[in-house]
């Protein structure tokens, strides 16, 4: 395939909650994806930040301020903010330079450094910002949108507290497994079904958590990956950043309507099924042909609804794919591996670039105890606010 | 705090959106400045009152403080409030908004209906903001 680019590194950052700079997070992360792909900065020609927008002025800016802690070596530099799909669109930024012969070797970097408790919008009154809106006039924080979903999920599907239980006590498991991974300590549905309640149905084990954490990748062409020496590098085939199609009839984050359908009917498909079949057309593949997915559980009945979106089970059928097991380790199709961001949490410009840390991973055999036997394909999936969404596709 | 988003008192309170006039889509919070169906040429946005019913699509709550810009008193203990998402048949959208004081979950179902009243977001010493909330109708699924 044409449109494909190298994985020569991938780095982390360990998520926790470390009260130090996102700058730091996302130096480490680099230095080791560089490490990883056995390339000195001053071989990268572009760097791409993933944005955070907490942490003052620089984290606007983020492709020159890593590239700062890095030492300045003249890159070309850019800085992408699309919320919880500000990595997979760094991902994709670098992936166009490559391709379209601006750079040989790209570094991609998201850091965060989150605030605690729930996320909130920036200061100020500010009634033009839906995401300013969405709190003040509702109290609405993003547990109380991932509760809707839940409750709807039960309300149509027949979903139970017991089967998003379940995906807690299955990330959890992998992500025990995680050097990364904040959360490194299995959980079982006794300890979920007792943690208190945040947004009815959910409950607190049910909800990812904020952290501070940083991801990194080396990308390059594969003509540069030949003459370096990595004649079978892990692949790039799709990157996939659509946004939803007019009228969006799911309640969506930040929002407090829907669009109306009076005029014209929805879309056959929703917006997180759209972000998904892009990224199958552009890699030429299917479902059917995917080793594992990471996916993004901002809660754990979210992970159920990217199963049926990913199109790994029909409408209404994901607890009954939990249930048998075909998403856990050893499964038809395992689901977040990497622990999820059950076991992460949120650390938000780098997540997205994790879920591609795990992919890699998995894709070279290098996942220890987490392995999925044989990976050949790999999706990645993320959501962010305001209509962002991105899922990546690499292939071994 | 919010211009326009609705009107009138007692049964006489409704929310207000906009409807373009060119493919008759309406739209909440109100859109004045252009339609934003992708098929439509534009036409002017007119105000309109949205149905003052609708039926659950989903509900939530909030068992911990929200944060600020919320406003609520934190000398207070925080008192957890219902979120209902209401699908209006009528214009085809939902809309979320808070429950009247009193209703919890327990008290919901999805497809139950629902009516807007006016309510008390927050007050001070000189203002209260007032706001719409939803509060069931007694109609069941």
């Amino acid at each position: 395939m044409t449109g494909e680019v190298a994985v020569l590194g991938a780095g982390m950052h360990p998520w926790g909650k470390w009260g130090r700079s996102f700058v730091e997070y996302g130096t480490v992360a680099a230095r080791a994806a560089l490490a990883d792909a056995g390339l000195d900065w001053r071989d990268v020609g572009s760097i791409v930040g993933a944005d955070t927008v907490r942490g003052g002025y620089p984290g606007y800016v983020a492709g020159a301020t890593f590239a700062k802690a890095l030492g300045w070596q003249g890159a070309r530099v850019t800085s992408v903010y699309a919320a919880c799909a500000s990595g997979a669109q760094a991902v994709g930024t670098a992936r166009a330079q490559i391709l379209a012969g601006l750079a040989d070797v790209v570094l991609v970097v998201g850091a965060d450094s989150a605030p605690k408790g729930f996320f909130r919008p920036a200061g100020g009154d500010r009634a033009d910002d839906p995401d300013w809106l969405r709190f003040r006039v509702l109290g609405a924080t993003n547990p109380t949108y991932f509760g809707l979903y839940a409750r709807r999920r039960m309300a149509v599907h027949g979903d139970t507290r017991e089967d998003f239980a379940r995906v807690k006590v299955k990330n959890s498991a992998m992500g025990a497994l995680n050097p990364h991974a904040r959360y490194r300590k299995r959980v079982t549905a006794e300890e979920v079904a007792a943690s208190a309640v945040v947004a009815d149905p959910l409950r607190l084990l049910d909800i990812c958590a904020t952290s501070d954490g940083g991801a990194a990748l080396v990308l390059s062409s594969m003509e540069f990956a030949r003459r370096h020496g990595v004649a079978e590098p892990v692949r790039i085939r799709a990157v996939s950043t659509v946004t939803p199609r007019y009228p969006n009839t799911v309640l969506d984050l930040p929002d407090i309507a829907t669009d109306s359908a009076v005029a014209v009917a929805p879309p056959d498909e929703t917006f997180r099924a759209s972000i998904a079949r892009a990224a199958y057309e552009e890699a030429g593949v299917g479902p059917e042909d995917l080793s594992l997915a990471e996916v993004y559980d901002l809660s754990t009945a979210l992970e159920l609804q990217w199963y049926e979106d990913l199109g790994l089970c029909g409408e209404g059928e994901a607890a009954k794919l939990l249930r048998d097991g075909a998403t856990a380790p050893g499964g038809r199709i395992p689901v977040n591996s990497s622990g999820g961001l059950a076991s992460f949490g949120e650390a938000v410009p780098a997540q997205a670039i994790a879920q591609v840390c795990e992919l890699v991973r998995q894709l070279r055999g290098e996942a220890g105890e987490r392995q999925v036997a044989g990976a050949r394909v790999a999706l990645s999936a993320n959501q962010g606010l305001f209509g962002h969404g991105s899922a990546v596709i690499a292939v071994r | 705090m919010v211009a326009g988003w609705f009107t009138g008192e007692g049964e006489g309170f409704r929310l207000l959106g906009t409807r373009c006039a060119a493919c008759a889509s309406v739209f909440f919070p109100r859109e004045d400045a252009f339609c934003r169906n992708p098929a439509c040429p534009g036409g002017e946005l007119r105000e309109v009152a949205l149905s003052r019913r609708g039926r659950v699509w989903s509900y939530t709550d909030g068992r911990y403080r929200a944060p600020s810009p919320y406003v609520s008193d934190p000398e207070l203990p925080w008192e957890p409030y219902a979120l209902i998402a209401v699908e209006l048949a009528e214009e085809r959208l939902v809309v979320l908004g808070q429950a009247v004081p009193g209703v919890t979950c327990a008290d919901l179902a999805v497809g139950m209906e629902v009516e807007v009243v006016p309510g008390v977001l927050n007050e001070d010493a000189e203002t209260a903001w007032t706001t719409w909330q939803w509060r069931p109708t007694g109609a069941g699924t």
